[in-house]
């Protein structure tokens, strides 16, 4: 009985059915259960996240660009933390660095980032009903919610926020006297930190769940999408390594309220020498490293796997190398745990060690080259449409590259002694991970804004927003590897005090013109977010001519994503272009049976398959008792 | 510099005008009729900006880094420092290769295969040969970066030889503290974090007979040319981390945990002086480890001179014991003979130390360093 149109048949049966789940507005919008709208919740989160974090980034790059400069205009804003001479306050500064890091790292580009996607694309793109447990699916938003407010509400402590780096190591983010950023704002930082990372294993546990169990009939791991692959490996990644900060989080509290010596040995501060002995602040920064560097994968895995099926569907191509991909993705997953000391070259670690980091570390550019020629090579004789989407996975390539490739020089330790802690690392990151990343978001919105809120983004403002981004993005990170060059150190007030800090200054303005006007291009994306949503064109059923399950789904899916069964699956998802077939995609709910024009070999053997896919059970949760 | 950043500011602003300019016409074009011969609105146009992106970043690469060069550190003064150096820019020059090539590729595929009507692109699912053979390059790449790296990194971690001067260095907020292991024996004395007080500023321990001649200084550092120098780091409060950026130099200085780092500077600073042609120059020492609102300006000269003049130098300092003699106090009876050495000649002197003398345990004797004994 189940045919192969996909239970169109059936669509009033479960019409009617659907009438009895019509929910109120808390139920539906507040606290829902649905993975869609759980999405949009991270999502929109995350874009107010995203400009509060650039902003601060703003306000500090004009105190570097321009040192001394009088800001008295932001002190309706910024209050006691502008002196009388309208300058930035030195804490204040560093509590600014300290946020804007936590901010983009932690809450733009794991919740904004994984959590949106994740959320939305793991059951459109797996044909299920929705994530494994909606419940808990709810609650990994509301605490990382939780996590946002008190994050937020640490702004306005009399004493500041957190200011002692985003890496928070101790001894000055434990010693309450060290700084005044180690007071509440510090305790609250770690309060919000420790809620955020349930929030992370909540989501992470559901998505390996729904990846693992919740698959649609024929949709078998080597035709899953490789953004499903991406989040699936991410979620691996963050359920792993997020119980280790929240250990190192812990033995942070108990050394900062309850005297333990976990970090602290031998300190005399303010006029007085504690009692504590025997403890290591190299601990800590294992401890948080060892989160921090698979961190840097989690912000930008599902970034690569967007770009994957962007870059497909735009190019018009299938991916190259659909294996290779997976072994990459699997292979930088599994080396990015055990790399994390090179952070760590300069602490005073054992040198030999600095030795087997070193070696590791470069490892891992192996598979991270095989994804750059991929890319490229997916895009050599294509018939490329660029959509914004797909612009800015190609900019999220060419950032990744060349941000990939200092990190070579930084994982070898011998070139890491001088460069460590200066600008150079502060290019590195902020290209590779910072800015590839956030590529990856705004492509993943463009390309999916139709699928979550059944209208169009305007094209021409994505397109003028992506060049000036991109250009901008160059602008402001790539001189920061001549500063680092010369030595400049990160996380520096003014580069007033030393003799070697004295060149550059047009450079540093520059950077910081460069900064302003890329934060000011930022307001076209959400001008066009937001006006689209309620005002865009009205989508089509699959705007892209994409071969992804989501596109079969309703242009405003309900809850439970598909009207009548979930369609069957018999194909990989890269079908583009195919030799013989009448259209240029072939989407994954295909049967081969019906494309006899464009099989390859193989793939005629496949067709006897096909009765054996359709007798699986539906794995429909809404089947069964729920 | 200006030039650098007029350059700059031109391309950006040519760039804005430009898409601005062309994006109208075709947002005007997306409202009259949405295809004309199928095209997607802004194709042609994005796929040429990838052509101009391309020739002006090549320029803008080029044109920056030949402006910046000028105001990178000059040649390190430090034996090590160099062959950082030039395995630095020999790992730049190497991984300049796939950044002009991939990046250009990118830039140029998305050219050259803009969307054409009526073309259909090439199904090229997987070439397993292309694949081994660009993960192979890479991985001999990057084992001759590990292994030239890792020689290079050996060298400068090994341990130091015997005949290197060795100088204490800590770290505190917000400024550093060196100590010298004196004008006689030239050895370290002891330190303990629980001796610190406002003159003892870093704990040295006057029970040892090797603290007794040692020096300290809180402004220079200085360190003699062409002689292996350890330093041994150690920091009070938080972490800091010792750099010296003309020396290629650094290492974090952690509470609780002494680090070490030794080097061979080989240029004074007159001589470094002579060839800048810049009479003001100075070496620096700076933290590069947050460690609180003072982060920037821990700065500290750093004196580069010849065996003559630094014997000279330490010959000249006042011990810690000079400067404060009230600290006899604490030495021990078996070695007040000794220390009486390294006291002012002033009869000053005498009184602090027969007060004292009966009762060696006596701290309060020492108003400043009873403070913080506990």
């Amino acid at each position: 009985m189940s045919s192969l149109e996909t239970g169109i048949d059936i669509v009033k049966v479960h019409d009617d059915e659907h009438e009895h789940h019509e929910q109120n507005f808390w139920r539906k919008y507040v606290f829902s259960e649905d993975h869609k709208v759980i999405a949009k919740q991270y999502l929109i989160t995350g874009i107010m996240w995203a400009f509060i974090g650039i902003a601060m980034s703003v306000i500090f790059r004009l105190q570097l660009g321009f040192p001394g400069i009088d800001i008295s205009w932001l002190r309706p804003v910024l209050g006691q933390w502008i002196d009388e001479t309208g300058k930035l306050d030195p804490n204040f500064y560093l509590a600014l660095v300290t946020m804007h890091g936590t901010i983009m790292v932690f809450f733009v580009l794991t919740a904004g980032l994984s959590g949106t996607f994740s959320n939305f694309l793991i059951p459109l793109q797996i044909g299920a009903r929705d994530m494994a447990s909606g419940f808990l699916n709810m609650l990994s938003y509301w605490f990382f919610f939780t996590a946002s407010v008190i994050m937020f509400s640490s702004l306005f402590l009399q004493t500041g926020p957190a200011s002692g780096g985003w890496v928070i190591y101790p001894p000055l983010n434990a010693l309450p006297q060290a700084s005044i950023g180690s007071q509440g704002g510090m305790t609250l930082w770690l309060i919000s930190m420790s809620l955020f990372i349930v929030s992370q294993l909540l989501g992470g546990i559901n998505y390996i769940t729904t990846v693992i169990n919740l698959r649609t009939r024929g949709m078998s791991f080597n035709r899953l999408p490789l953004t499903i692959w991406a989040f699936l490996i991410t979620a691996i990644l963050g359920l792993i390594s997020f119980p280790v900060l929240f250990s190192a989080a812990l033995l942070l509290i108990f050394d900062r309220q309850f005297g333990t010596s976990f970090y602290l040995s031998e300190i005399y501060i303010n006029g007085e020498a504690l009692p504590n002995v025997g403890g290591s602040p190299i601990l800590f920064q294992h401890l948080f490293w060892f989160l921090g560097h698979p961190e840097v994968y989690i912000v930008l895995l599902p970034a690569l796997g967007i770009t994957s099926e962007i870059i497909a569907t735009n190019a018009r191509k299938p991916i190259f190398g659909y294996r290779a991909m997976i072994a990459s993705l699997i292979g930088i997953a599994f080396l990015s745990f055990i790399v994390w000391a090179h952070h760590m070259f300069v602490t005073g670690m054992n040198p030999f060690l600095g030795s087997v980091f070193m070696f590791l570390t470069l490892i891992i550019a192996v598979p991270s080259a095989v994804k750059a020629f991929n890319y490229t090579t997916t895009l050599w004789r294509g018939n490329i449409v660029f959509t914004p989407a797909m612009l800015f996975s190609i900019g999220l390539v060419s950032l990744f590259v060349t941000g990939g490739l200092t990190g070579i020089i930084l994982g070898n330790s011998a070139l890491d002694i001088q460069l460590h802690d200066t600008y150079f690392v502060v290019a590195h990151f902020h290209i590779v991970m910072g800015a590839a990343s956030a590529f990856g978001l705004f492509a993943g919105v463009y390309h999916w804004f139709p699928k979550m809120f059944g209208r169009m983004m305007n094209n021409a403002l994505g397109q003028i927003h992506f060049w000036l981004t991109f250009v901008g993005v160059y602008l402001v990170f790539f001189p920061m590897h001549y500063t680092g060059i010369a030595g400049f150190p990160r996380r520096y007030y003014s580069f007033t005090s030393y003799e070697f800090t004295k060149s550059f200054t047009d450079l540093n303005a520059f950077i910081t013109i460069a900064a302003i006007l890329t934060f000011l291009a930022q307001w076209i994306f959400l001008w066009n977010f937001f006006y689209s949503i309620f005002k865009g064109r009205k989508a089509p059923q699959n705007p892209w001519r994409s071969n992804t399950l989501e596109w079969t789904a309703p242009i405003h899916p309900g809850h439970g994503n598909w009207v009548g069964d979930i369609p069957a699956v018999y194909r990989w998802p890269y079908d583009y272009s195919k030799p013989g077939a009448p259209e240029d995609f072939i989407p994954q709910t295909v049967p081969y049976s019906q494309t006899p024009e464009s099989n390859l070999p193989h793939e005629n053997e496949e067709i006897a398959m096909e009765k054996e896919i359709e007798a699986q059970n539906y794995n429909d949760q809404f089947k069964n008792a729920h | 510099m200006v030039y650098i950043i007029g350059f700059l500011t031109l391309v950006f602003l040519v760039l804005t005008i430009m898409v601005i300019a062309r994006l109208q016409n075709v947002l005007k074009g997306v409202k009259s009729d949405d295809k004309t011969d199928g095209t997607p609105p802004g194709n042609r146009l994005n796929a040429n900006l990838f052509i101009l992106f391309t020739i002006l970043s090549i320029l803008g690469v080029i044109f920056t880094y030949v402006s910046a060069k000028a105001d990178f550190l000059p040649e390190a003064s430090s034996i090590h420092g160099r062959r950082v150096d030039d395995l630095f820019w020999f790992s730049m020059g190497v991984l300049a290769i796939p950044f002009l090539i991939v990046n250009f590729l990118l830039f140029f595929f998305s050219y050259k295969y803009q969307y054409k009507p009526g073309r259909k692109a090439t199904f090229y699912p997987e070439n397993h040969r292309l694949e081994i053979i660009w993960t192979a390059i890479p991985a001999v790449v990057m084992a001759l970066l590990v292994f030239t790296g890792w020689r290079a990194w050996s060298d400068i971690t090994s341990d130091a030889p015997s005949d290197s001067e060795v100088i204490e260095i800590v770290g505190k907020q917000f400024n550093w503290i060196v100590r010298y292991g004196g004008v006689e024996n030239n050895q370290l004395g002891n330190y303990n974090y629980k001796l610190i007080d406002a003159q003892n500023e870093i704990g040295i321990d006057l029970t040892d007979e090797n603290s007794l001649d040692d020096f300290t200084n809180n402004t220079e550092i200085h360190i003699p040319v062409g002689r292996p120098v350890l330093l041994k780091i150690r920091a009070r409060d938080v972490l800091h981390s010792v750099f010296i950026p003309h020396m290629r130099v650094k290492m974090d200085a952690v509470p609780g945990m002494p680090t070490r780092f030794w080097f061979v500077a080989d240029k004074t600073t007159n001589e470094i002086r002579a060839e800048l042609g810049d009479p003001d120059f100075d070496y620096e020492l700076a933290c590069t480890e947050i460690c609180g609102r003072g982060h920037f300006a821990m700065r500290m000269r750093v004196i580069v001179e010849d065996e003559a003049s630094y014997r000279k130098w330490v010959s000249e300092q006042k011990t810690f014991l000079q400067t404060y003699p009230a600290y006899l106090a604490k030495v021990p009876d078996n070695l007040k003979a000794k220390a009486m050495k390294y006291l002012p000649a002033e009869p000053t002197a005498a009184p602090a130390d027969s007060t004292t003398a009966q009762a060696p345990d006596a701290a309060a004797a020492a108003p400043g360093a009873s403070a913080s004994l506990r």
